[in-house]
């Protein structure tokens, strides 16, 4: 009886906390020049703040307290408080920002400039740059190796893969991979770099060793053309069992089998579905929809779309707390 | 008369209409097939047409599929209904009707109960419908396989409701094509069971009028609704004022001194 009545205090606690702590969801949207923030878990978009000119990539910094949203066209790099909404600072990014990552540690921010192929390394602490890489034409995708060995890049018109050392901040490989190369994404585990083309409408699973493709997958659904498939935004979960590819104007996001590197589904969401991010317990996955102007939630248990949300012109990029 | 002769009756009633029912086995699976055909091949055409709107009850993105399997489920009882109305032409004409109607019982509740049976045979071809859709990725949530119960009762007997009202005005069994050209197919197609209601409007004003008052319109959104644990109370109002006042007919229709019975020389 004891022990009955432990379990439902242990149970009435959990569903509390379980409850109050809702998802955060920041979503830019581009051209609304604003970032819009939605209850996650109840599906509601609660508030829209200005920010800079056509916002587009996203992050929370390592503690959670700020984001840095990439503002394209006012070339920099805006800091703000993710409690208070409210800007509190700039990085210096270089010119048109598009997609950055954060170093495990979250003290160095690595940033794509399209215009200038280049990636440029900011010291998020003393809020400098510490060095412009030069890298091949339209550099688009980054990503630090959750173990900090390796920040990539892809660029989209040289169809390449650029390894750069994070110590030495140099290139030290490329790999060259199918046409217009676009999101890239290091595995739980830094073992693996998933990397999707867009018009090739291939994912590209590269070995981080070797740095070569050990499997290419093509989608194919019913109904769609070939063309209207372009992969773009890839999450992975932390256990490395699934994976999720935005599939863009197909309306899809598929559903990756990351052990066995198989697609096991296709989840019908809004149009041109561009980048994903997980829920912190990485229950639910956030899609935005570029022309739907909504974001999708999709329950990532059994890989159903719970709902789909309404947030303002071209939603782009996603970071949830 | 007691309340025990009442239920005896009705039981007897839905006993024979579900025994029929399950005895004629093709009618059985000629039943399942005509929506399935429908959920197979019609909506395999146009799977995408609805991927750029959300409607409620929906709250995402759905396959065509998914958007037609409510208006299949009217399907099932329209037909049910118009063949229950068909056999109640046929009983008229072996003579079972009169049987049935000679019974000290008053006429409307005996006619209540054929509608009930009626209603009974219809939601156990729905639920076998559905468990079939089911495997073919059309899942509704759970507790919503529940609360569709009350509104196919409803819409069962609305639309079970409107067989015997026409039942009482067909003299012969050969009229019943004309049933399907002027009842079954105008209240089927002029509905919002293949399309909603926006994109009708988008085609026609009439026809986005004349979808939104056909009763049947209303039976398929209060289903639709109650699959995914919502009540549309509109809906339903509608289905239930269009149950009374087809009943009623239906009663008047039956009445040997005031119906059309006569009118026509009985049955």
């Amino acid at each position: 009886m004891k022990q009955a009545k432990k379990l439902l205090g242990a149970f009435v606690l959990y569903s509390f906390f379980s409850t109050s702590w809702a998802d955060t969801v920041f979503i830019t949207l581009e051209k609304d020049n604003a970032l819009a923030i939605v209850d996650g878990k109840a599906g509601k978009l609660i508030k829209t703040v200005k920010l800079g000119q056509r916002p587009r990539g996203i992050m929370l910094s390592a503690d959670g307290s700020k984001l840095y949203v990439a503002a394209s066209d006012d070339d920099t790099i805006q800091v703000i408080d993710s409690n208070s909404y409210s800007i509190v600072g700039e990085l210096p990014s270089g010119e048109d920002p598009e997609t950055f990552d954060l170093s495990p540690d979250g003290t160095r921010l690595y940033v794509s400039n399209e215009d200038d192929d280049l990636v440029t390394v900011i010291d998020t602490v003393n809020q400098k740059v510490v060095k412009e890489i030069a890298v091949g034409v339209e550099p688009e995708g980054i990503a630090t190796s959750p173990d900090g060995k390796w920040v990539v890049n892809s660029s989209e018109t040289t169809n390449m893969i650029h390894w750069i050392d994070t110590e030495s901040l140099d290139i030290v490989e490329n790999t060259l991979v199918d046409q217009r190369p676009r999101a890239v994404k290091f595995t739980a585990d830094s073992k693996q770099l998933w990397v999707t083309s867009e018009v090739g409408g291939v994912l590209s699973v590269l070995d981080a060793k070797t740095q070569q493709a050990v499997k290419k997958l093509t989608f194919k659904i019913r109904g769609v053309t070939a063309e209207q498939i372009q992969p773009v935004g890839i999450a992975i979960d932390q256990a490395g069992r699934w994976g999720y590819v935005a599939l863009g104007p197909a309306n899809r996001v598929a559903v990756i089998d990351a052990k066995k590197l198989e697609i096991v589904d296709y989840l019908l969401v809004g149009q041109r579905v561009w980048n994903l991010a997980f829920s912190p317990d990485q229950s639910r996955l956030y899609t935005t929809n570029g022309v739907s102007n909504d974001v999708s939630i999709i329950n990532t248990e059994n890989h159903k779309v719970l709902k789909s949300v309404a947030v303002g012109r071209y939603p782009w990029g996603v970071a949830v707390k | 008369m007691k309340a025990a002769h009442y239920l005896r009756a009705m039981q007897g009633i839905i006993a024979r209409e579900l025994w029929r029912f399950l005895r004629q086995r093709e009618r059985f699976i000629a039943a399942l097939v005509r929506p399935l055909v429908w959920l197979f091949i019609f909506a395999a055409g146009f799977r995408a047409a609805l991927g750029i709107a959300i409607i409620p009850p929906y709250e995402t993105y759905i396959m065509y599929e998914v958007y037609i399997t409510p208006g299949l489920i009217g399907m099932i009882q329209l037909f049910n209904g118009m063949q229950s109305s068909l056999s109640m032409v046929y009983d008229r004409e072996m003579g079972s009707m009169r049987t049935l109607l000679v019974s000290p019982l008053p006429r409307w509740f005996l006619l209540t109960s054929k509608l009930l049976a009626g209603t009974a045979v219809s939601i156990l071809q729905v639920y076998t419908f559905l468990l079939i859709a089911w495997f073919y990725d059309v899942e509704a949530p759970l507790a919503g396989y529940l609360t569709l119960l009350p509104a196919l009762i409803l819409s069962g007997l609305m639309l079970g409701a409107l067989g015997m009202l026409l039942s009482s005005v067909i003299k012969q069994l050969e009229n019943f094509a004309g049933v399907m050209n002027f009842v079954i197919f105008p209240m089927f197609f002029m509905s919002t069971a293949l399309y909603p209601l926006w994109k009708i409007e988008e085609s026609s004003e009439l026809l986005f009028n004349l979808a939104q008052y056909n009763p049947f319109s209303q039976a398929v959104e209060f289903a639709r609704f109650a699959l995914y644990q919502q009540f549309n109370g509109e809906a339903c109002l509608y289905t239930a004022a269009a149950l009374v006042i087809f009943l009623s007919l239906a009663i008047l229709g039956y009445n040997p001194s005031k119906g059309m019975m006569k009118r026509k020389g009985g049955g």
